[in-house]
């Protein structure tokens, strides 16, 4: 298990092995009693990223990040940092620290203890120990607030002081619970550029746990997708969302219109699938090879779909690919955007998204309207499982 | 909605008064002069001869020094013991012997005393017997048999408390680098202490008090206060155990009083406090 | 969590010390009893027949059931037992009809007086329970206050017979276990949402309607919290039928200690306690259910 490749190997990852490896967690599982809540994960964590591990509740997302803790012992596998395997050290004896979701302040204890409990660990002086307090306060902004118990202070500020509290020793790794799910979210949106911004002055290395894909997709620089205990997809943000490996990682991150189809032809202009759910053929220009008459699904952003009240222009040279007929049944005006749900002719829906670009533009297509909908032969994502 | 508000109100005005004319009529006429006790002697009463008959009382001071002692000794050990258990029922999940710890730490608080008086006093005896202690019953088997049961009642408040907090506190210390036994001197047992505080008070509350128990395993020459006041009462009323009867009230009632005037202000300066933080929020 | 040795054997002693504690004060004890109740009762030190015997060298069961044969034969005994579950059934009712709507009241009052009256229900608690008994001596005697209240009034023109009556037990057990009634209610009721009341409400319920069908069913486990503190404990209730109780009908646990220190039968004193058990077993169990799912629930 541990030979097969990692989905993450990137080809820089050659170059600089030590940067690429910085974390490296083989083919671990975690299994309680019957309940396998980690299943053979391998991941490379790079020096200096933000990793997002995203996931919804129960996709051993949180049990991972436990066990890079030190909080969980892995059943098999191996965690290691810098080539130091740590999956049987304690969590007192890690260079690794976690801000945890419901940021775990010592209530007995001031903004300033809590932040000089990890140092006081180490035996610094007390000196050292002030000084350091002081300089990460004001990193996160908390400088006036070093005498107040935490129970003074406010979500915003809570967080501020945990992630103080977590970055304060410098830890090789920094685990993230959930950070912004307990801020509102006006605030959530603030933090979340500070939190970048303070990582990226400190050069700490992040793992991010969330179920938040809005969050997942502006923090991390890369993201692995978590379903039933496995790492189903790692890759950058855009990869994620452009590029979705399977059927769950398109329908989890984003909203998308999916089809199955069958492939009725291969050739150098890409797949071409027909689908009678769909009631077109599909050009999928992107597509690598699929067997003839195997059944595919083809994934469709809804905001990579054209609507329009007459047919668009070059259509009928395409010969009827990629363009579907329909009537409005509902609109979703959301402020920016409009979702547009069509009934295709076939019977099935299909949802378009548009900006609203112009204030009070054209009369505007109503419910009931019969549409048009074409997309790019690039937009298409032909998924097999 | 309003019948039935007006129904509850009733029936707790009413059920505060059931509560408290027992106690009201016994400090009223521990100020009486009468022997006759619940006869009123308005010639000579109010009085306090029968502080001063208590206070002269050898009997009865003796009982309430090896009581007060009992107590001490008993809430003080099940604190430690009821704290363990606590921990370990709080925080260690699914333990082998978990469940026979849950099972026997709870049993004594609603064991009929009449049984485990019994059961413990047999247990003494057989192990008199076969080891040659204790060599009789006396102080030392009464604070044992009071460990026992008053470590249940301690577990149980230490445990709830422990499951009103978040096991990640103990967690977030070990992460920054403490030892567990540093995590539980540093975070664990600051956070329990307010429980383990009423819990030694409730120990020490239940010992003084216990009578039934105490019987079975104390031996000749060591009488504790409730078993003078039990052997009094049971002939009939006695004013000086009126007397006595009010000081322990107004001790207690003094001492909640000043608890709860304590808790308040406390309270009071949390919720300034929250207030001052919303205030302040970004 | 990391495995550690000394982690490990920390871990074991936190939980050992109190198990073995309980071990060898709480369950062995219990196995003493149990075998003592099968001993024959003999003048010697201790005074019952060793439940094994050493025939030429070889072990030798001794079983006797005379004790349990003579409470089952003995018509004071079945009384007695009878006697006390009804006592502890009437107090237990009492206690929850006089409990109930005093809780229902303090959950359902202002945040200000809140800890005022819950501080007025535990103080008795607080103080001792012999004293309290003792002080319905003084209200229910033949020349005590109540009496002498309604003579004077001339509501009656002969004392009342009040003590050594079912009725002054019952007073006193209601007036010792009520805060044990109502504390779990209280806690039960206090997490009502009142948004159920007033959907109920809403959607045409009385208000006597909407009690029956929502409050009532919510807190029935805190009135199986409370109605097993009280009955429990008053099965085996001493010190309440003794100071207030009557004189020609004992309850078991008076029975028991009598046995025990005036007949000097152990072996009898130890089978009374066993049967007391075995009532009490079920309802015992029930309560650490009801406590356990409780305490998860407030997890």
């Amino acid at each position: 298990m541990s030979s097969q490749p990692t989905p993450a190997a990137a080809p820089s990852a050659a170059a600089t092995p030590d940067a690429a490896h910085y974390v490296r967690i083989v083919d671990v599982s975690k299994k309680f009693g019957d309940f396998t809540a980690v299943d053979h994960v391998s991941l490379d964590i790079r020096r200096g990223e933000i990793f997002c591990l995203l996931g919804g509740s129960g996709s051993g997302k949180t049990t991972l990040l436990r066990m890079l803790a030190g909080f969980e012992t892995p059943t098999t596998g191996r965690i290691e940092i810098e080539g130091q395997d740590l999956s049987r050290v304690p969590p007192y004896e890690r260079p690794v620290n976690m801000m945890f979701q419901s940021y775990a302040l010592f209530p007995h204890m001031s903004v300033e203890k809590n932040v000089a409990f990890g140092l006081e660990q180490e035996h610094l002086g007390r000196d050292a120990i002030r000084r350091q307090v002081g300089e990460i306060l004001e990193i996160v902004k908390m400088s006036g607030y070093g005498a107040r118990k935490p129970h003074q202070l406010s979500g915003g500020q809570r967080q501020r002081v945990a992630l103080a509290r977590a970055l304060v020793k410098r830890p090789k790794l920094l685990l993230l619970d959930e950070p912004l799910a307990a801020l509102d979210k006006k605030l959530r949106e603030h933090t979340q550029f500070e939190l970048l911004n303070i990582q990226q002055r400190l050069g700490v290395t992040f793992i991010v746990v969330t179920h938040d894909q809005e969050e997942a997709m502006t923090l991390g620089t890369r993201l692995g997708v978590m379903n039933h205990g496995r790492i189903v997809q790692v890759g950058t943000p855009s990869d994620i969302y452009e590029s979705p490996a399977t059927r769950f990682v398109a329908d989890f991150i984003g909203s998308v219109n999916m089809f199955a189809g069958e492939v009725c032809a291969n050739g150098a202009d890409g797949l071409c699938i027909r689908s009678a759910d769909l009631g077109c053929t599909v050009r999928a220009e992107r597509a690598a090879g699929g067997a003839h008459g195997a059944t595919v699904w083809t994934a469709i952003r809804p905001e990579k779909v054209q609507i329009s009240r007459t047919p668009p222009e070059g259509a009928e040279a395409a010969g009827g690919e990629n363009l579907v007929a329909g009537a409005v049944k509902e609109i979703a005006y959301m402020g920016d955007t409009s979702i547009y749900l069509v009934r295709l002719d076939s019977g099935s829906m299909l949802r378009v998204t548009l900006p609203n670009v112009l204030r009070g533009a054209e009369r505007p297509i109503a419910r009931e309207e019969r549409v048009w909908l074409s997309w790019h032969g690039s937009s298409p994502v032909v998924l097999t499982e | 909605m309003r019948t039935r508000g007006w129904f509850a109100r009733i029936a707790l005005v009413l059920g505060l008064v059931f509560l408290y004319v027992p106690i009201v009529s016994m400090i009223v006429f521990s100020f009486n002069n009468s022997r006759l006790v619940t006869v009123w002697d308005a010639a000579h009463s109010p009085t306090l001869r029968w502080y001063g008959v208590l206070v002269h009382n050898e009997q009865i001071l003796t009982a309430a020094w090896l009581s007060i002692r009992i107590a001490v000794t008993a809430a003080s050990a099940a604190v430690v013991l009821g704290t363990l258990a606590g921990v370990a029922l709080a925080r260690f999940g699914a333990f082998r012997g978990r469940l026979l710890l849950a099972g026997m730490v709870t049993a004594p608080i609603v064991m009929p005393e009449v049984i485990t008086g019994l059961s413990l006093l047999l247990l003494f005896v057989a192990m008199a017997q076969l080891v040659g202690w204790p060599r009789g019953v006396g102080a030392v088997t009464i604070a044992l048999a009071h460990i026992t049961f008053c470590m249940a009642y301690v577990t149980v408040v230490v445990q709830s408390r422990l499951a009103g907090f978040d096991e990640s506190l103990e967690e977030a210390a070990m992460d920054l680098g403490a030892r567990p036994l540093k995590v539980f001197f540093r975070i664990t047992l600051p956070l329990i202490l307010p429980a383990i505080a009423s819990g030694w008070l409730l120990a020490f509350t239940l010992s003084w008090d216990d009578l039934v128990i105490t019987q079975f395993v104390a031996g000749p020459g060591s009488s504790t206060l409730p078993m003078v006041v039990f052997s009094k009462v049971r002939f009939g009323v006695t004013p000086d155990v009126n007397a006595l009867a009010t000081i322990l009230v107004l001790l207690v009632a003094a001492g909640i009083g000043i608890s709860t005037v304590w808790m308040r202000y406390q309270q009071r300066r949390r919720e300034r406090d929250l207030q001052l933080a919303a205030a302040a929020n970004l | 969590m990391a495995v550690r040795l000394s982690q490990v054997m920390g871990r074991r002693l936190i939980a050992g010390i109190p198990t073995l504690w309980l071990l060898v004060l709480f369950l062995i004890p219990f196995i003493i009893v149990f075998r003592i109740s099968f001993s024959e009762v003999r003048l010697a030190i201790p005074p019952y027949t060793p439940l094994i015997n050493w025939h030429h060298g070889a072990p030798h069961l001794e079983v006797h059931w005379s004790a349990y044969s003579f409470l089952f034969t003995d018509p004071l005994y079945v009384s007695s037992y009878l006697y006390s579950l009804k006592v502890a059934a009437v107090s237990t009712l009492c206690c929850l009809l006089i409990g109930y709507p005093m809780a229902y009241a303090i959950a359902r009052t202002g945040d200000a007086t809140r800890p005022l009256l819950l501080m007025l229900i535990v103080l008795p608690f607080w103080t001792s329970f012999l004293l309290r008994v003792y002080a319905w001596i003084g209200l229910l005697k033949n020349n005590g206050v109540i009496n002498n209240v309604l003579l004077s009034l001339g509501v009656v023109h002969h004392p009342l017979a009040l003590i050594q009556t079912d009725f002054a037990v019952y007073i006193g057990i209601v007036y010792s276990y009520l805060p044990f009634m109502i504390l779990p209610l209280y806690a039960n009721l206090e997490k009502h949402d009142p948004a159920l009341l007033e959907a109920a409400a809403d959607l045409g319920a009385r208000p006597w309607r909407a009690f029956v069908g929502v409050t009532l069913p919510q807190s029935l486990p805190g009135i199986a919290a409370g109605s097993l503190l009280v009955f429990i404990p008053a099965v085996g209730e001493y010190v309440i039928p003794t100071l207030l109780g009557r004189t020609d009908q004992l309850m078991i646990g008076r029975v028991l200690s009598d046995e025990f220190f005036e007949n000097r039968d152990w072996p009898v004193a130890s089978a009374v306690a066993i049967l007391i058990l075995l009532f009490l077993i079920v309802p015992i169990l029930l309560l650490q259910r009801v406590e356990r799912r409780q305490m998860e629930a407030g997890q």
